[in-house]
Protein backbone atom coordinates (compact mmCIF):
# COMPACT_ATOMS: atom_id res chain seq x y z
CA UNK A 1 0.00 0.00 0.00
CA UNK A 2 1.08 3.47 -0.62
CA UNK A 3 -0.26 6.79 -0.45
CA UNK A 4 -1.69 8.20 -3.92
CA UNK A 5 -1.25 11.55 -4.64
CA UNK A 6 -3.61 13.97 -6.14
CA UNK A 7 -1.79 14.53 -9.45
CA UNK A 8 -1.67 11.15 -10.16
CA UNK A 9 -5.62 10.64 -9.82
CA UNK A 10 -6.37 13.83 -11.67
CA UNK A 11 -7.67 13.48 -15.09
CA UNK A 12 -5.54 13.26 -17.99
CA UNK A 13 -7.57 14.39 -20.82
CA UNK A 14 -10.15 17.07 -20.52
CA UNK A 15 -13.81 16.95 -22.13
CA UNK A 16 -12.76 20.67 -24.02
CA UNK A 17 -9.35 21.19 -25.82
CA UNK A 18 -10.49 24.67 -26.15
CA UNK A 19 -13.16 26.12 -23.81
CA UNK A 20 -13.86 29.76 -24.23
CA UNK A 21 -16.14 31.63 -22.21
CA UNK A 22 -17.40 35.46 -23.50
CA UNK A 23 -13.69 36.01 -24.87
CA UNK A 24 -12.81 39.04 -26.38
CA UNK A 25 -9.46 40.19 -28.39
CA UNK A 26 -8.68 43.08 -29.41
CA UNK A 27 -6.28 43.61 -32.36
CA UNK A 28 -4.49 46.81 -32.07
CA UNK A 29 -7.67 49.03 -30.66
CA UNK A 30 -10.73 46.94 -32.26
CA UNK A 31 -12.25 44.34 -30.74
CA UNK A 32 -12.08 41.48 -33.05
CA UNK A 33 -13.29 38.93 -30.97
CA UNK A 34 -16.20 39.77 -28.87
CA UNK A 35 -18.17 37.63 -25.92
CA UNK A 36 -17.63 34.73 -28.26
CA UNK A 37 -18.50 31.10 -26.05
CA UNK A 38 -16.89 28.63 -27.95
CA UNK A 39 -16.06 24.64 -27.10
CA UNK A 40 -14.13 22.05 -29.06
CA UNK A 41 -13.21 18.68 -28.67
CA UNK A 42 -11.38 15.73 -30.59
CA UNK A 43 -12.26 16.44 -34.20
CA UNK A 44 -11.51 18.50 -37.43
CA UNK A 45 -12.80 22.44 -36.37
CA UNK A 46 -13.70 24.45 -39.69
CA UNK A 47 -13.70 28.10 -38.80
CA UNK A 48 -15.55 29.84 -41.26
CA UNK A 49 -16.61 33.43 -42.00
CA UNK A 50 -16.47 36.15 -44.08
CA UNK A 51 -12.88 38.83 -44.08
CA UNK A 52 -12.42 40.68 -40.81
CA UNK A 53 -14.74 38.24 -38.92
CA UNK A 54 -12.09 37.45 -36.08
CA UNK A 55 -10.67 34.42 -37.17
CA UNK A 56 -7.38 35.17 -36.96
CA UNK A 57 -7.52 37.39 -34.10
CA UNK A 58 -9.16 34.34 -32.56
CA UNK A 59 -6.49 31.93 -33.82
CA UNK A 60 -3.94 33.84 -32.25
CA UNK A 61 -5.24 34.04 -29.21
CA UNK A 62 -5.72 30.24 -29.15
CA UNK A 63 -2.10 30.03 -30.28
CA UNK A 64 -1.16 31.78 -26.80
CA UNK A 65 0.38 34.87 -28.93
CA UNK A 66 -2.02 37.53 -28.20
CA UNK A 67 -3.75 37.62 -24.74
CA UNK A 68 -7.25 38.28 -24.30
CA UNK A 69 -8.42 41.41 -22.92
CA UNK A 70 -11.42 39.64 -21.48
CA UNK A 71 -13.52 36.31 -20.29
CA UNK A 72 -12.11 32.84 -19.64
CA UNK A 73 -10.08 30.74 -22.23
CA UNK A 74 -8.86 27.15 -21.09
CA UNK A 75 -6.60 25.11 -23.06
CA UNK A 76 -6.30 21.80 -23.11
CA UNK A 77 -7.33 22.18 -19.11
CA UNK A 78 -5.01 24.64 -18.03
CA UNK A 79 -5.94 28.60 -18.28
CA UNK A 80 -4.37 29.94 -20.62
CA UNK A 81 -6.15 33.70 -20.27
CA UNK A 82 -4.02 35.42 -17.57
CA UNK A 83 -0.56 35.19 -16.20
CA UNK A 84 -0.52 31.37 -16.01
CA UNK A 85 2.85 29.36 -17.10
CA UNK A 86 1.41 28.54 -20.94
CA UNK A 87 4.60 26.29 -21.42
CA UNK A 88 2.83 22.78 -20.72
CA UNK A 89 -0.29 24.70 -23.20
CA UNK A 90 2.68 25.58 -25.96
CA UNK A 91 4.47 22.25 -25.95
CA UNK A 92 0.46 20.03 -26.94
CA UNK A 93 0.48 23.24 -29.56
CA UNK A 94 0.81 23.36 -33.29
CA UNK A 95 0.27 26.34 -34.88
CA UNK A 96 -0.08 27.77 -38.81
CA UNK A 97 -0.28 31.29 -38.80
CA UNK A 98 -1.76 33.10 -41.42
CA UNK A 99 1.31 34.88 -42.54
CA UNK A 100 4.03 32.34 -42.16
CA UNK A 101 7.45 34.05 -41.67
CA UNK A 102 10.49 32.11 -42.25
CA UNK A 103 14.04 31.80 -42.17
CA UNK A 104 14.99 31.87 -46.07
CA UNK A 105 18.36 30.39 -45.51
CA UNK A 106 17.09 27.11 -43.64
CA UNK A 107 16.52 24.03 -45.09
CA UNK A 108 13.09 22.49 -44.54
CA UNK A 109 14.94 20.28 -42.38
CA UNK A 110 16.61 22.53 -40.38
CA UNK A 111 13.43 24.67 -39.67
CA UNK A 112 11.29 21.90 -38.68
CA UNK A 113 13.93 21.08 -36.50
CA UNK A 114 14.23 24.08 -35.31
CA UNK A 115 10.91 24.21 -34.73
CA UNK A 116 10.91 20.91 -32.58
CA UNK A 117 13.60 22.30 -30.36
CA UNK A 118 11.54 25.17 -29.93
CA UNK A 119 8.48 23.02 -28.70
CA UNK A 120 10.83 21.37 -26.31
CA UNK A 121 10.35 18.13 -27.54
CA UNK A 122 12.71 15.43 -25.94
CA UNK A 123 16.06 15.04 -28.37
CA UNK A 124 15.56 11.10 -27.96
CA UNK A 125 13.21 10.53 -31.81
CA UNK A 126 13.85 13.95 -32.82
CA UNK A 127 15.00 13.62 -35.97
CA UNK A 128 12.79 10.99 -36.72
CA UNK A 129 9.85 13.06 -35.72
CA UNK A 130 11.04 15.75 -38.27
CA UNK A 131 11.81 13.12 -40.80
CA UNK A 132 7.97 11.80 -40.30
CA UNK A 133 6.63 15.40 -40.29
CA UNK A 134 7.92 15.93 -43.59
CA UNK A 135 7.34 13.05 -44.76
CA UNK A 136 3.52 13.61 -43.81
CA UNK A 137 2.97 16.73 -45.82
CA UNK A 138 4.92 15.04 -49.00
CA UNK A 139 8.12 17.19 -48.85
CA UNK A 140 10.56 14.47 -48.37
CA UNK A 141 12.02 14.53 -52.12
CA UNK A 142 12.73 18.79 -50.68
CA UNK A 143 13.68 18.23 -47.17
CA UNK A 144 17.40 19.14 -47.81
CA UNK A 145 16.52 22.18 -50.03
CA UNK A 146 16.80 25.71 -48.81
CA UNK A 147 13.01 27.77 -48.00
CA UNK A 148 13.81 30.20 -50.03
CA UNK A 149 13.98 27.83 -53.08
CA UNK A 150 10.30 26.39 -52.76
CA UNK A 151 7.18 27.43 -54.05
CA UNK A 152 4.09 29.03 -51.97
CA UNK A 153 2.28 25.75 -51.68
CA UNK A 154 5.11 23.96 -50.73
CA UNK A 155 6.13 26.88 -48.29
CA UNK A 156 2.77 26.49 -46.89
CA UNK A 157 3.45 22.11 -46.19
CA UNK A 158 6.49 23.26 -44.71
CA UNK A 159 4.61 25.33 -42.07
CA UNK A 160 2.30 22.54 -41.91
CA UNK A 161 4.88 19.88 -41.04
CA UNK A 162 6.38 22.32 -38.13
CA UNK A 163 2.88 22.65 -36.95
CA UNK A 164 2.16 19.14 -36.56
CA UNK A 165 5.61 17.80 -35.48
CA UNK A 166 5.56 17.30 -31.85
CA UNK A 167 1.85 15.29 -32.59
CA UNK A 168 -0.07 18.51 -30.81
CA UNK A 169 -3.24 18.13 -29.07
CA UNK A 170 -4.66 21.24 -30.13
CA UNK A 171 -3.43 21.47 -33.75
CA UNK A 172 -4.39 25.24 -35.15
CA UNK A 173 -4.40 25.88 -38.80
CA UNK A 174 -4.95 29.37 -40.30
CA UNK A 175 -5.67 29.35 -43.91
CA UNK A 176 -3.64 26.33 -44.68
CA UNK A 177 -5.10 25.40 -47.90
CA UNK A 178 -3.88 28.60 -49.71
CA UNK A 179 -1.61 28.27 -52.65
CA UNK A 180 -2.05 24.26 -52.51
CA UNK A 181 -2.74 22.72 -56.06
CA UNK A 182 -6.17 20.66 -55.91
CA UNK A 183 -4.02 17.32 -55.73
CA UNK A 184 -2.86 18.26 -52.97
CA UNK A 185 -5.62 19.71 -51.02
CA UNK A 186 -7.31 16.32 -51.18
CA UNK A 187 -4.15 14.89 -49.60
CA UNK A 188 -4.40 17.78 -46.77
CA UNK A 189 -7.60 16.53 -46.57
CA UNK A 190 -6.39 13.25 -45.93
CA UNK A 191 -4.22 13.86 -43.35
CA UNK A 192 -6.58 16.34 -41.48
CA UNK A 193 -9.12 13.36 -40.93
CA UNK A 194 -5.89 11.10 -40.02
CA UNK A 195 -5.06 14.25 -37.24
CA UNK A 196 -8.44 14.71 -36.05
CA UNK A 197 -9.26 11.00 -34.71
CA UNK A 198 -6.95 11.91 -31.67
CA UNK A 199 -6.49 15.68 -31.43
CA UNK A 200 -8.22 18.72 -31.82
CA UNK A 201 -7.82 20.54 -35.08
CA UNK A 202 -8.92 24.19 -35.85
CA UNK A 203 -9.06 24.78 -39.31
CA UNK A 204 -10.06 28.27 -40.74
CA UNK A 205 -10.69 28.77 -44.38
CA UNK A 206 -12.58 30.45 -46.56
CA UNK A 207 -12.82 27.33 -48.88
CA UNK A 208 -16.45 26.09 -48.15
CA UNK A 209 -15.73 23.09 -49.69
CA UNK A 210 -12.80 21.97 -47.71
CA UNK A 211 -14.57 22.36 -44.52
CA UNK A 212 -17.69 20.13 -45.82
CA UNK A 213 -15.16 18.00 -47.22
CA UNK A 214 -12.98 17.26 -44.26
CA UNK A 215 -14.37 18.52 -40.84
CA UNK A 216 -16.65 17.28 -38.64
CA UNK A 217 -17.66 20.28 -37.30
CA UNK A 218 -18.51 23.83 -38.83
CA UNK A 219 -17.97 27.10 -37.05
CA UNK A 220 -19.30 30.35 -38.46
CA UNK A 221 -17.96 33.27 -36.59
CA UNK A 222 -18.74 37.12 -38.00
CA UNK A 223 -17.85 40.10 -36.14
CA UNK A 224 -16.16 38.34 -33.69
CA UNK A 225 -19.17 36.32 -32.11
CA UNK A 226 -20.07 32.56 -32.74
CA UNK A 227 -23.21 32.79 -35.55
CA UNK A 228 -23.37 29.04 -36.20
CA UNK A 229 -21.98 25.70 -34.93
CA UNK A 230 -23.05 21.97 -35.81
CA UNK A 231 -21.91 19.53 -38.49
CA UNK A 232 -21.06 20.34 -41.65
CA UNK A 233 -24.55 18.82 -43.08
CA UNK A 234 -26.43 21.07 -40.62
CA UNK A 235 -24.85 23.82 -42.60
CA UNK A 236 -25.99 22.26 -45.98
CA UNK A 237 -29.69 22.04 -44.41
CA UNK A 238 -29.41 25.98 -43.84
CA UNK A 239 -29.72 27.03 -47.69
CA UNK A 240 -31.53 25.98 -50.47
CA UNK A 241 -31.91 26.99 -54.21
CA UNK A 242 -32.36 30.67 -53.95
CA UNK A 243 -29.09 31.73 -52.18
CA UNK A 244 -26.15 32.41 -53.98
CA UNK A 245 -23.59 29.99 -53.94
CA UNK A 246 -22.34 27.10 -56.25
CA UNK A 247 -22.71 24.40 -53.90
CA UNK A 248 -25.31 23.46 -51.07
CA UNK A 249 -22.66 24.04 -48.05
CA UNK A 250 -21.96 27.53 -49.78
CA UNK A 251 -26.12 28.61 -49.94
CA UNK A 252 -25.84 27.29 -46.11
CA UNK A 253 -23.27 29.53 -45.39
CA UNK A 254 -24.78 32.59 -47.60
CA UNK A 255 -27.92 31.72 -46.13
CA UNK A 256 -26.86 31.98 -42.94
CA UNK A 257 -24.76 35.02 -43.08
CA UNK A 258 -28.14 37.10 -45.14
CA UNK A 259 -30.27 35.82 -42.22
CA UNK A 260 -28.28 37.54 -39.52
CA UNK A 261 -27.12 40.55 -41.32
CA UNK A 262 -31.46 40.96 -42.10
CA UNK A 263 -31.70 40.46 -38.06
CA UNK A 264 -28.71 43.37 -37.12
CA UNK A 265 -30.21 45.54 -39.60
CA UNK A 266 -34.16 45.40 -38.09
CA UNK B 1 3.94 -7.86 -28.70
CA UNK B 2 3.51 -10.69 -26.40
CA UNK B 3 2.84 -13.80 -27.85
CA UNK B 4 6.10 -15.21 -30.18
CA UNK B 5 4.78 -16.98 -33.77
CA UNK B 6 5.29 -20.51 -33.86
CA UNK B 7 8.38 -22.20 -35.46
CA UNK B 8 5.91 -23.85 -38.01
CA UNK B 9 4.39 -20.22 -38.88
CA UNK B 10 7.98 -18.86 -39.61
CA UNK B 11 9.40 -22.35 -41.69
CA UNK B 12 6.07 -21.35 -43.65
CA UNK B 13 6.32 -17.67 -44.13
CA UNK B 14 10.30 -18.56 -44.93
CA UNK B 15 9.30 -21.43 -47.35
CA UNK B 16 7.22 -18.59 -49.03
CA UNK B 17 3.97 -20.93 -47.96
CA UNK B 18 1.03 -19.58 -50.49
CA UNK B 19 -1.42 -20.43 -48.42
CA UNK B 20 -0.53 -18.15 -45.16
CA UNK B 21 -3.65 -16.19 -44.60
CA UNK B 22 -2.89 -12.15 -45.28
CA UNK B 23 -3.58 -11.41 -41.97
CA UNK B 24 -0.93 -14.23 -40.23
CA UNK B 25 1.99 -12.53 -42.59
CA UNK B 26 0.77 -9.07 -41.76
CA UNK B 27 1.11 -9.47 -37.80
CA UNK B 28 4.37 -11.33 -38.62
CA UNK B 29 6.05 -9.32 -40.19
CA UNK B 30 4.71 -7.11 -37.80
CA UNK B 31 6.22 -8.56 -35.19
CA UNK B 32 9.48 -9.44 -36.94
CA UNK B 33 10.00 -5.70 -37.42
CA UNK B 34 10.32 -5.31 -33.26
CA UNK B 35 11.60 -8.78 -32.01
CA UNK B 36 15.38 -9.83 -32.87
CA UNK B 37 14.82 -13.76 -31.71
CA UNK B 38 12.42 -14.38 -34.24
CA UNK B 39 14.45 -12.55 -37.38
CA UNK B 40 17.02 -14.95 -35.96
CA UNK B 41 15.06 -18.07 -36.00
CA UNK B 42 13.63 -16.90 -39.05
CA UNK B 43 17.18 -16.81 -40.69
CA UNK B 44 17.75 -20.25 -39.56
CA UNK B 45 14.49 -21.37 -41.59
CA UNK B 46 15.25 -19.45 -44.54
CA UNK B 47 15.79 -21.78 -47.67
CA UNK B 48 18.93 -22.19 -50.23
CA UNK B 49 17.01 -20.46 -52.63
CA UNK B 50 16.46 -16.79 -50.95
CA UNK B 51 19.84 -17.20 -49.47
CA UNK B 52 21.50 -17.16 -52.49
CA UNK B 53 19.18 -14.46 -53.94
CA UNK B 54 20.18 -12.41 -50.41
CA UNK B 55 24.01 -12.96 -51.05
CA UNK B 56 23.55 -12.10 -54.88
CA UNK B 57 21.90 -8.62 -53.70
CA UNK B 58 24.48 -8.23 -51.36
CA UNK B 59 27.23 -8.36 -53.80
CA UNK B 60 25.66 -6.55 -55.99
CA UNK B 61 25.38 -3.28 -53.39
CA UNK B 62 28.73 -3.90 -52.17
CA UNK B 63 29.51 -3.28 -55.89
CA UNK B 64 27.37 -0.44 -56.60
CA UNK B 65 28.30 1.62 -53.05
CA UNK B 66 32.22 1.32 -53.75
CA UNK B 67 31.34 2.49 -57.57
CA UNK B 68 29.19 5.47 -56.91
CA UNK B 69 29.75 8.71 -54.95
CA UNK B 70 31.18 8.96 -51.41
CA UNK B 71 27.79 10.36 -48.94
CA UNK B 72 28.76 14.10 -48.70
CA UNK B 73 27.11 15.76 -45.86
CA UNK B 74 25.44 18.94 -46.71
CA UNK B 75 26.09 22.38 -45.09
CA UNK B 76 24.60 23.05 -42.21
CA UNK B 77 24.37 25.77 -40.11
CA UNK B 78 25.50 24.79 -36.62
CA UNK B 79 22.92 24.48 -34.07
CA UNK B 80 24.10 26.54 -31.33
CA UNK B 81 23.60 29.39 -34.13
CA UNK B 82 20.64 28.80 -34.92
CA UNK B 83 19.72 28.33 -31.39
CA UNK B 84 21.02 31.63 -30.47
CA UNK B 85 19.69 33.50 -33.74
CA UNK B 86 22.07 35.83 -34.76
CA UNK B 87 21.49 35.73 -38.37
CA UNK B 88 18.32 38.15 -38.10
CA UNK B 89 20.26 40.16 -35.75
CA UNK B 90 23.47 40.70 -37.45
CA UNK B 91 21.98 44.00 -39.46
CA UNK B 92 21.57 45.55 -36.32
CA UNK B 93 24.42 44.45 -34.32
CA UNK B 94 26.30 45.96 -38.00
CA UNK B 95 24.91 49.41 -37.44
CA UNK B 96 25.87 49.33 -33.45
CA UNK B 97 29.87 47.99 -34.66
CA UNK B 98 29.88 51.37 -37.15
CA UNK B 99 28.65 53.41 -34.38
CA UNK B 100 31.14 52.07 -32.21
CA UNK B 101 34.11 52.29 -34.84
CA UNK B 102 32.84 56.11 -35.56
CA UNK B 103 32.97 57.05 -31.57
CA UNK B 104 36.41 55.53 -31.72
CA UNK B 105 37.28 57.42 -34.74
CA UNK B 106 35.54 60.54 -32.92
CA UNK B 107 37.61 60.31 -29.47
CA UNK B 108 40.60 60.43 -31.48
CA UNK B 109 40.25 63.48 -34.07
CA UNK B 110 38.63 65.37 -31.41
CA UNK B 111 40.67 65.77 -28.38
CA UNK B 112 39.03 68.52 -26.51
CA UNK B 113 36.14 66.08 -25.85
CA UNK B 114 35.14 63.60 -23.87
CA UNK B 115 35.87 59.85 -25.14
CA UNK B 116 32.88 59.28 -27.26
CA UNK B 117 33.25 55.63 -26.89
CA UNK B 118 32.43 56.25 -23.13
CA UNK B 119 29.59 57.95 -24.04
CA UNK B 120 27.98 55.23 -26.79
CA UNK B 121 28.53 52.22 -24.91
CA UNK B 122 25.51 52.04 -22.52
CA UNK B 123 23.54 52.38 -26.10
CA UNK B 124 25.79 50.19 -28.32
CA UNK B 125 23.58 46.90 -27.35
CA UNK B 126 20.36 48.37 -27.68
CA UNK B 127 19.61 48.01 -31.66
CA UNK B 128 20.21 44.11 -31.23
CA UNK B 129 18.87 43.73 -27.73
CA UNK B 130 15.27 45.70 -29.30
CA UNK B 131 15.40 43.30 -32.69
CA UNK B 132 16.14 40.42 -30.40
CA UNK B 133 12.46 40.32 -29.89
CA UNK B 134 10.67 42.19 -32.24
CA UNK B 135 7.90 41.27 -34.78
CA UNK B 136 9.50 43.09 -37.58
CA UNK B 137 13.07 42.05 -37.02
CA UNK B 138 12.47 38.59 -36.84
CA UNK B 139 9.93 36.54 -39.47
CA UNK B 140 8.99 34.03 -37.86
CA UNK B 141 8.27 35.60 -34.50
CA UNK B 142 4.18 34.22 -34.47
CA UNK B 143 5.64 30.98 -34.91
CA UNK B 144 8.24 31.17 -32.05
CA UNK B 145 5.62 33.32 -29.98
CA UNK B 146 3.38 30.37 -29.58
CA UNK B 147 6.43 28.24 -28.24
CA UNK B 148 7.23 27.08 -25.03
CA UNK B 149 10.95 28.09 -25.38
CA UNK B 150 9.67 31.67 -25.69
CA UNK B 151 9.76 34.05 -23.09
CA UNK B 152 12.70 35.43 -21.17
CA UNK B 153 15.04 32.60 -21.51
CA UNK B 154 14.87 33.29 -25.07
CA UNK B 155 14.94 36.93 -24.64
CA UNK B 156 18.21 36.38 -22.49
CA UNK B 157 19.94 34.30 -25.05
CA UNK B 158 19.39 36.38 -27.85
CA UNK B 159 20.98 39.19 -25.49
CA UNK B 160 23.62 37.46 -24.75
CA UNK B 161 24.72 36.86 -28.61
CA UNK B 162 24.40 40.70 -28.67
CA UNK B 163 26.48 40.94 -25.87
CA UNK B 164 29.06 38.85 -27.18
CA UNK B 165 29.97 40.89 -30.12
CA UNK B 166 29.51 44.36 -28.58
CA UNK B 167 31.35 43.76 -25.85
CA UNK B 168 34.59 43.08 -27.48
CA UNK B 169 34.38 45.80 -29.84
CA UNK B 170 33.49 48.11 -26.96
CA UNK B 171 37.03 46.72 -24.92
CA UNK B 172 39.01 47.31 -29.12
CA UNK B 173 37.70 51.08 -29.48
CA UNK B 174 38.06 52.00 -25.47
CA UNK B 175 42.16 50.42 -26.19
CA UNK B 176 44.39 53.31 -25.51
CA UNK B 177 41.96 56.07 -25.06
CA UNK B 178 42.53 55.72 -21.15
CA UNK B 179 38.89 55.14 -20.56
CA UNK B 180 37.98 52.97 -17.43
CA UNK B 181 36.68 49.27 -18.61
CA UNK B 182 34.08 48.82 -15.75
CA UNK B 183 32.61 52.01 -16.47
CA UNK B 184 32.27 51.32 -19.74
CA UNK B 185 30.63 47.62 -19.55
CA UNK B 186 29.09 48.38 -16.70
CA UNK B 187 26.48 50.94 -17.96
CA UNK B 188 26.18 48.77 -21.29
CA UNK B 189 24.86 45.37 -18.77
CA UNK B 190 22.48 48.32 -16.82
CA UNK B 191 20.88 49.79 -20.13
CA UNK B 192 20.77 46.01 -21.68
CA UNK B 193 18.81 45.08 -18.52
CA UNK B 194 17.14 48.04 -18.49
CA UNK B 195 15.76 47.79 -21.75
CA UNK B 196 14.66 44.45 -20.74
CA UNK B 197 12.60 45.09 -17.87
CA UNK B 198 10.52 47.78 -19.97
CA UNK B 199 10.56 46.17 -22.75
CA UNK B 200 8.43 43.47 -20.68
CA UNK B 201 5.97 46.69 -20.21
CA UNK B 202 5.99 48.80 -23.30
CA UNK B 203 7.77 45.94 -25.90
CA UNK B 204 11.45 46.08 -26.27
CA UNK B 205 11.52 48.64 -29.57
CA UNK B 206 10.09 51.10 -27.82
CA UNK B 207 12.06 50.85 -24.87
CA UNK B 208 14.87 50.75 -26.34
CA UNK B 209 14.64 53.78 -28.64
CA UNK B 210 12.97 55.67 -25.37
CA UNK B 211 16.07 54.76 -23.80
CA UNK B 212 18.30 55.72 -26.29
CA UNK B 213 16.66 58.96 -26.87
CA UNK B 214 17.24 59.84 -22.47
CA UNK B 215 20.18 58.63 -22.47
CA UNK B 216 21.81 60.89 -26.07
CA UNK B 217 19.48 63.87 -24.57
CA UNK B 218 20.38 63.97 -21.02
CA UNK B 219 24.29 62.98 -20.81
CA UNK B 220 25.75 62.45 -24.64
CA UNK B 221 24.57 65.81 -25.58
CA UNK B 222 25.26 68.51 -22.59
CA UNK B 223 28.92 66.62 -22.38
CA UNK B 224 29.72 67.20 -25.63
CA UNK B 225 28.52 70.70 -25.13
CA UNK B 226 31.09 71.60 -22.71
CA UNK B 227 33.56 69.27 -23.61
CA UNK B 228 33.87 67.73 -20.40
CA UNK B 229 32.95 63.69 -19.01
CA UNK B 230 29.50 63.74 -17.19
CA UNK B 231 29.67 62.91 -13.59
CA UNK B 232 27.96 59.47 -14.72
CA UNK B 233 30.85 58.34 -15.68
CA UNK B 234 33.36 59.40 -13.73
CA UNK B 235 35.62 57.00 -12.24
CA UNK B 236 33.50 57.35 -9.12
CA UNK B 237 30.42 55.73 -9.59
CA UNK B 238 31.66 52.61 -11.06
CA UNK B 239 29.98 51.43 -7.87
CA UNK B 240 26.80 53.00 -8.48
CA UNK B 241 26.48 51.26 -11.36
CA UNK B 242 27.29 48.56 -10.24
CA UNK B 243 24.60 48.80 -8.09
CA UNK B 244 22.42 49.43 -10.61
CA UNK B 245 22.77 46.79 -13.01
CA UNK B 246 22.46 44.21 -10.09
CA UNK B 247 18.76 45.74 -8.94
CA UNK B 248 18.01 45.86 -13.13
CA UNK B 249 18.84 42.36 -13.33
CA UNK B 250 17.06 41.52 -10.10
CA UNK B 251 14.38 43.18 -11.72
CA UNK B 252 14.10 41.51 -14.69
CA UNK B 253 14.13 38.18 -12.82
CA UNK B 254 11.16 39.10 -11.12
CA UNK B 255 9.02 40.26 -14.18
CA UNK B 256 9.82 36.58 -15.67
CA UNK B 257 6.48 36.02 -16.26
CA UNK B 258 5.51 39.32 -17.96
CA UNK B 259 7.49 38.13 -20.73
CA UNK B 260 5.77 35.02 -21.48
CA UNK B 261 3.30 37.20 -24.19
CA UNK B 262 5.35 40.46 -24.81
CA UNK B 263 3.50 43.09 -26.37
CA UNK B 264 6.03 43.49 -29.41
CA UNK B 265 3.78 45.37 -31.54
Amino acid sequence: MRAVSTSETTATTNPWAVHAEDLRVRAGRHLAVDGLDLTLGTGVHGLLGPNGAGKTTLMRSLATVIKPSGGRLTLLGQDAGGHGDLREVRRNLGYLPQQFGFYPRFTVREFVEYMAWLKEMPKAGLAAAVQRAIDRVGLTAKADARLKTLSGGMLRRAGIAQAVVNDPRLLLLDEPTVGLDPEQRLEFRELLRDLGTDSCVLVSTHLVEDVVAACTEVVLVNEGRLLHRGTPDSLIAEGDDRDPGDSPAERGYSAILRKHRTAVAR
Amino acid sequence: MTTHPSLTVIDRYAGGDATLDEATVWSLEVHLEDCADCRARLAGSSTDASRTLISAVAVELDREIAAGPAPTRPFRLSAAWRRAFIGTLAPWMLMSLGAVGCAALLTHVQSSWPSVVLLVAPLAPLPGVAAAWNRRSDPAWELVAATPASGLTMLLRRSAAVLVVIIPALVLAGAGTGTSLALMLLPCLAFTAATLVLGSAVGMQRAAVGLMAAWTAAVIAPSLALAETPVLLRPDSAGVWALVTVTLAALVAARSDAFRRLPSL
